[in-house]
């Protein structure tokens, strides 16, 4: 079974087996064996790699070379901290950072509805897939593909970041949205709700885990796979591809959109340096290293990354982005299916190859009922 | 079983004219071979049938005019096309390649379940074509010959009532051009089918009836015979070569 493809089928007991393992490790060991710190780092990657779950879809599966998920990372860590700063202001209060600049009488009109919790959270998931639908929909009908597309979607990215940094009255401009304490009436401070804001996220990941799991798996995962590889073919089988890319795009960007809100009560800020290109471009170097077209390898790329990253920085400032682009350059020279190549190639040197002894051909076998109408 | 009228059909390419005024009649129920030296605009009227170009003049399927329409469209209302390289997903199985070619009808929700076991219309199409065995093996893997044959039964699946094969024998051995003469035979009992093909030997033992163009005109048109008995055929497409041609 080919990497790109991967669309082999364990039964259902492996893949509940590997969910209970999943929960096992996240919700068990994990906590168990990690300090406050590390835990809460952990937290801070899951949410990384939940952006990675949906890019596997929306590039490995389709195609969609996507440089901008920042862009619904943002989204979704905008909407959740602009209601946690209401929430940590209190009623009838602007947020610290507006009074500070002390440009504002009263609070922007789009900040208002954010004082709604309800809103807010469905905000954070529904805004990006409503960004992601009208710029999809304009793109993919108009048949703008490959590195077009990907240059498009960078572009977005810098430009949010340019009206995010443009806008600093309302926005918090560079420094983004900063200390953030209470997260729906829960003190971030307190490590106790530090650890229940990451079994959120580990439940979270496990949860997009599983969606994607079976639209990878559905007709319409392999329907995906057949418009990233000729494209054209589809169409003339009577499909529409850009509404097949569009829902990847969409669903892609409605888990970036998660990925943000809950990036938000982990890590306590939200900025543009977090959402602009470089860090879109790091989601997608995690997808790559991990392998894009799997369903664990986004995963384990970005929360390897994103580790790595960490780790060397704290040893040898200033030699990560290096050591990142020297990785990155390794993986698609050597490895083009990601470190997930090595255990397909481990998996396939076990099994008996496949040999076809049958004569194949439509004259092989007399065709009784004739062509089927 | 309906046919396929063309009237007036010109495709123009920034003053180059592809295809200039071709009527052309396919009764139900044809096997039509288009022929023509390189050039003469045969795919580009295929194109133009199935909407990847742009054309004016009128092409009609039964009584549905078909130019104006997008791709998907067309391959909706019934017509099917394969292409000069055989274009199948490489990367997914026969079974996948097949199911996916019967489902452009499927709804929403229908997709995003999984497939359970094999759909009898590709079961009775992997017969058809000969590829039973091969069911879960990945399409990249097939031989050339076969990848054509399995391009034909996703149009058989995605119940094309109008195939427009384009060069479906390039490339293939004696024995693989019988088997696909037969098959289109097969086909085209229930089905109208155009080939564009160059293998002239191919063509004297398939064809039912035969479509000569040349510089994006119709030359020349009927049996076989007629056809090769006509001069100006002669002159311009068989009379540099009496034996077999083409992809051999």
């Amino acid at each position: 079974m080919s990497v790109l493809t991967g669309l082999g089928r364990p039964s259902r007991l492996r893949t509940g087996l590997g969910f209970a393992g999943g929960a096992l490790l996240l919700f068990a060991v994990a906590p168990a064996v990690l300090d406050d710190f590390r835990l809460n780092l952990l937290a801070k990657y899951l949410c990384l790699a939940m952006v990675a779950v949906g890019i596997g879809l929306a590039w490995g599966r389709g195609g969609l070379l996507t440089l901008g998920q920042g862009v619904f990372f943002g989204l979704g860590g905008y909407a959740m901290a602009m209601h946690l700063k209401l929430a940590d202001a209190g009623p009838g209060q602007m947020p610290d950072f507006m009074q500070l600049y002390g440009q504002l009488d009263e609070l922007p009109w789009w900040w208002k509805p954010f004082e709604n919790p309800a809103f807010a959270l469905a905000a954070t998931v529904l805004l990006p897939m409503a960004v992601a639908f009208v710029l999809g929909w304009v793109v993919f009908r108009r048949r703008v593909r490959g590195a077009y597309f990907a240059i498009l979607s960078q572009a977005l990215a810098a430009a949010m970041v340019i009206f995010l940094v443009g806008q600093q009255g309302t926005t918090g401009g560079t420094n983004g949205l900063t200390d953030i304490q209470g997260f729906f009436g829960y003190d971030l401070a307190d490590p106790v709700n530090k650890e229940t804001v990451y079994f959120v996220v580990a439940a979270c990941l496990l949860v997009l885990l599983a969606i994607v799991r079976q639209l990878m798996q559905s007709r319409y995962g392999e329907l995906l796979v057949a418009v990233r590889d000729a494209e054209e073919r589809v169409r003339f089988l009577g499909y529409d591809p850009a509404k097949v890319k569009l829902t990847a795009y969409v669903v892609a960007a409605g888990m970036a959109g998660l990925a943000g809100a809950l990036f938000v009560p982990a890590v306590g800020i939200i900025s543009p340096a977090l959402i602009g290109v470089v860090p879109s471009i790091e989601f997608v170097i995690g997808v790559a290293v991990g392998g894009r077209a799997t369903l664990l390898g986004p995963i384990a790329g970005a929360v390897a990354v994103a580790w790595a990253k960490t780790a060397l920085s704290e040893r040898f400032p200033g030699t990560w982005t290096y050591l990142q682009g020297a990785l990155f350059v390794v993986v698609v020279a050597f490895l083009p299916g990601g470190l997930a190549t090595i255990f397909a190639w481990l998996r396939g040197r076990r099994a008996t190859p496949r040999v076809s002894t049958v004569v194949d051909g439509p004259a092989a076998r007399p065709v009784e009922e004739g062509v089927p109408s | 079983m309906s046919g396929l009228t063309i009237r007036g059909l010109t495709v123009s390419f920034d003053g180059f004219v592809a295809v200039d005024g071709v009527d052309l009649d396919v009764p139900p129920g044809d096997l039509r071979f288009l022929i023509g030296p390189n050039g003469a605009g045969k795919t580009t009227l295929v194109d133009a049938v199935t909407g990847l170009v742009k054309a004016t003049g009128s092409a009609r399927f039964g009584e549905t005019e078909l130019l104006g329409r997008e791709v998907h469209r067309i391959a909706r209302l019934g017509v099917g096309r394969t292409f000069q390289t055989a274009t199948v997903f490489e990367e997914l199985s026969v079974l996948q390649n097949l199911d996916i070619a019967a489902g452009s009808g499927r709804s929403a929700l229908g997709l995003l379940r999984r497939r359970r076991g094999v759909p009898d219309d590709v079961a009775r199409a992997l017969e058809t074509i000969g590829l039973t065995g091969r069911l879960d093996d990945l399409a990249g893997t097939l031989a050339h010959g076969q990848k054509q044959w399995l391009e034909i039964g996703m149009l058989l699946v995605q119940d094309a009532r109008l195939l427009l094969l384009d060069e479906p024998v390039a490339g293939m051995s004696h024995e693989e051009r019988d088997a696909t003469g037969e098959l289109l035979h097969q086909i085209a009992l229930e089905r109208t089918v155009v080939v564009i093909e160059h293998d002239m030997d191919f063509l004297r033992r398939y064809a039912r009836t035969v479509t000569v163009l040349h510089a994006g005109k119709v030359l020349s048109e009927g049996t076989v015979a007629e056809v090769q008995a006509d001069q100006r055929v002669q002159e311009v497409y068989l009379g540099h070569s009496t034996s077999t041609e083409g992809a051999a």
